[in-house]
């Protein structure tokens, strides 16, 4: 048996990692912020915000393409982790505001009138003015930072065990995974959710304590969180599914009954993953809302689950570069095709508008894919190196 | 009692048919044992049954010196506890290798955690290798099941089951799809195999469960026909009658 290193047994981890730290030096080197500013803020903040995208890929190439459980809820545990860690942006952030305001008075606010005074900034939009109870820790970062944490946690480790227990898989899992995801979404919509209803949480981007640094500064900060998680996450995902345990996972797979025979007990690993990917969504999910600036219920639509599976499914799953590529490759072309910046093209009678045909064009691709590269992006590039390599 | 296993009384239907009619069947702890029958006599589903995957709608399975009731367990747990199949349609990890393969089935611990730390050591290495040399697979370790024979995949399972170090080994019509000189080399594993263990074999084929030597369990629309040495149950008028005579 070879006992050589983790990471030389696996060169494309290492090729991934050595490719992340080149393109997040060359973003840095190229910001407004510690470079030639040749990349605008705002799109420092879209490419971190897909480094995120990325990881919450590698979540769902762990769960879907390694594991074979497609779960289309993996977005509401994203949605959740921002949530968790814009709680606490938006309390500390108007707690700043609440005192600066007071600062000018005789006698400072009691610790009760300077909670009503951030209930009343906060709620006002909702018609409310107190603090709901679900916002009992926003006032600790440690806190709610570990609610990023155990909250979706919590939440996989429920529906899983429910699900898993009873057998639910294949198209009942997804569907079932969907109810949920629509069932916390309507619940964040509503005002007296807690979480400020339709609003959602927003002026995330402004970090407490950080006021005099400008978001130029911030915005590159992120990116690096954001890269060092994807390439932290990548490393440990890589490193569970290329021993004994990514043998289990496969195999259950490609034919749990089988493994069942062999003494493993299915339901338990599938717990493992589904919880492990979800808690690795809400990270995901806490780092981008902050670049991201505001998280509201649409956020946790179905629909953004289902373009997860795709992203994942054009990459090519159980491939996890192929999960990144295709998870950065659609949501950059998506933020360009929507973002009113592709050209229009005139066809005399009609004029294509790309903001609308966006959908039907990435509808067409996945079509594409599903039927002529079921292995996706990395499957092709596969075949071609192999054939290069003959 | 001596017995390793003992099925009383078992019945289960679908949908109204009796698939297993008042079916007993009891082997001890280093017995080979041929069961033979028509298409459709319940044999497979016994297999399902006594392995967790088919739970009976009456009747007893124990287990072992304990007596441990199997219908309490789930199929993990009964495949722990030492019983191992092999399924009738050779079932591999097509996408895996060789040797992956082997080594999800060597008996280790099945916990998550355990097998997420996992890493195989030269004694484990060393015995796969030797399991692989047993079943004639040496050559390919490194290969993807997948792209085995028929009869290389057959093997494959049987190497696994092996690799589970099971004490009762359930094995579900092992030489379809064999060439003759695969099927000897299969009789001569199982033969070996239960001198330490207990081996139930069904089969379609009576030159191969002749080769077995070993008692004969005969069913037939789910109950037992006639047990007993292979010309004692072939010279039974009811078994000719059923079976063989057709
Ligand atoms: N899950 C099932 N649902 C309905 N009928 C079944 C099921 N499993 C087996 N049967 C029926 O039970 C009978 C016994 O099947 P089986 O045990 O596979 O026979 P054998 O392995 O001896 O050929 C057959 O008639 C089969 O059609
Ligand atoms: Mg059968």
């Amino acid at each position: 048996m070879s006992r050589k290193p983790f990471i030389l047994r696996n060169p494309s981890v290492l090729v991934f990692l050595l490719a992340l730290a080149a393109f997040t030096a060359a973003v840095t080197l190229m910001s407004e912020a510690f470079g030639a500013g040749l990349i605008s803020t705002s799109f420092v903040k879209t490419l971190g915000k897909t480094l995120c995208l990325c990881l919450i890929a590698v979540a769902m190439d762990l769960v879907w393409g390694y594991c074979g459980i497609l779960s289309l809820g993996h977005f509401a545990f994203f949605g959740l982790g921002g949530y968790m860690i814009g709680m606490w942006l938006m309390y500390a952030r108007t707690e700043e505001i609440v005192l600066a305001a007071s600062a000018a008075e005789a006698i400072p606010p009691t610790a009760q009138e300077l909670s009503d005074a951030i209930a009343v900034q906060i709620f006002g939009v909702v018609g409310g003015s107190e603090l709901p109870p679900v916002w009992s820790f926003a006032h600790s970062l440690p806190l709610q930072l570990l609610l990023v944490l155990l909250l979706p946690g919590l939440f996989a480790l429920v529906f899983g065990w429910l699900a898993f227990r009873s057998r639910v898989t294949g198209v009942y899992l997804s569907i079932l995974t969907q109810a949920g995801t629509l069932a916390l979404s309507l619940w964040l919509f509503q005002n007296d959710s807690g979480l400020r209803g339709n609003n959602g949480l927003s002026g995330l981007q402004n970090i407490p304590g950080l006021d005099d640094v400008p978001q130029a500064v911030v915005s590159v900060w992120l990116l690096w969180a954001s890269a060092l998680a994807l390439g932290g996450f990548y490393l440990l995902a890589a490193w569970t599914v290329s021993g004994k345990f990514g043998s289990v996972i496969r195999g259950i797979r490609d034919d749990e009954a089988r493994v069942r025979f062999l003494g493993y007990s299915v339901e338990g690993y599938k717990l493992f993953v589904f919880t492990l990917t979800a808690m690795i969504a809400a990270i995901a999910g806490a780092l981008y809302y902050p670049q991201a600036g505001i998280v509201n219920p649409a956020e946790v639509a179905p629909i953004a689950s289902i373009y997860l599976a795709v992203w994942v499914a054009i990459g090519g799953r159980g491939k996890l570069w192929g999960a990144v590529i295709g998870a950065a490759a659609v949501s950059l072309l998506s933020s360009w095709f929507t973002g009113g910046q592709a050209p229009s093209i005139p066809l005399g009678f009609y004029t294509v508008v790309w903001v609308d045909w966006w959908q039907v064009l990435l509808g067409l691709g996945f079509v594409a894919i599903t039927l002529f590269a079921p292995n996706g992006v990395a499957g092709l590039i596969e075949r071609i190196f192999v054939r290069e390599a003959k | 009692m001596t017995a390793l296993l003992e099925v009383s009384g078992v019945s289960v239907s679908f949908d109204g048919f009796k698939a297993i009619n008042d079916l007993s069947f009891e082997i001890g702890p280093a017995e080979l044992r041929a069961v033979i029958g028509p298409n459709g006599a319940g044999k497979t589903t016994f297999m399902d049954i006594v392995t967790g995957k088919t739970r009976p709608d009456v009747g007893k399975v124990l287990w072992g010196e304990t007596s441990v009731d199997l219908l309490k367990l789930s199929e993990a747990e009964i495949a722990r506890i030492g019983i191992g199949r092999k399924f009738q349609r050779p079932t591999v990890f097509e996408d895996q290798t060789v040797f992956e393969n082997l080594m999800l089935a060597l008996k280790k611990s099945r916990l998550p955690f355990k097998v997420l730390f996992f890493r195989a050591s030269a004694d484990d290495g060393a015995r796969v290798e030797a399991l692989a040399r047993e079943i004639g697979l040496a050559d390919s370790l490194e290969k993807l099941a997948g792209i085995l024979s028929h009869g290389q995949k057959q093997w494959l399972e049987i190497g696994m089951l092996l690799a589970q170090e099971p004490r009762l080994l359930l094995v579900d019509e092992p030489a379809a799809g064999m060439t003759p000189q695969e099927r000897e080399h299969t009789t001569d594993l199982l033969k070996e195999a239960a001198k330490t263990r207990a081996v139930v074999v069904v089969e379609h084929d009576m030159e191969f469960v002749r080769r077995l030597e070993c008692k004969v369990t005969v069913l037939h629309e789910g109950r037992v026909l006639a047990e007993g040495s292979l010309d004692h149950v072939t010279s039974d008028r009811e078994v000719i009658d059923v079976y063989l005579g057709r």
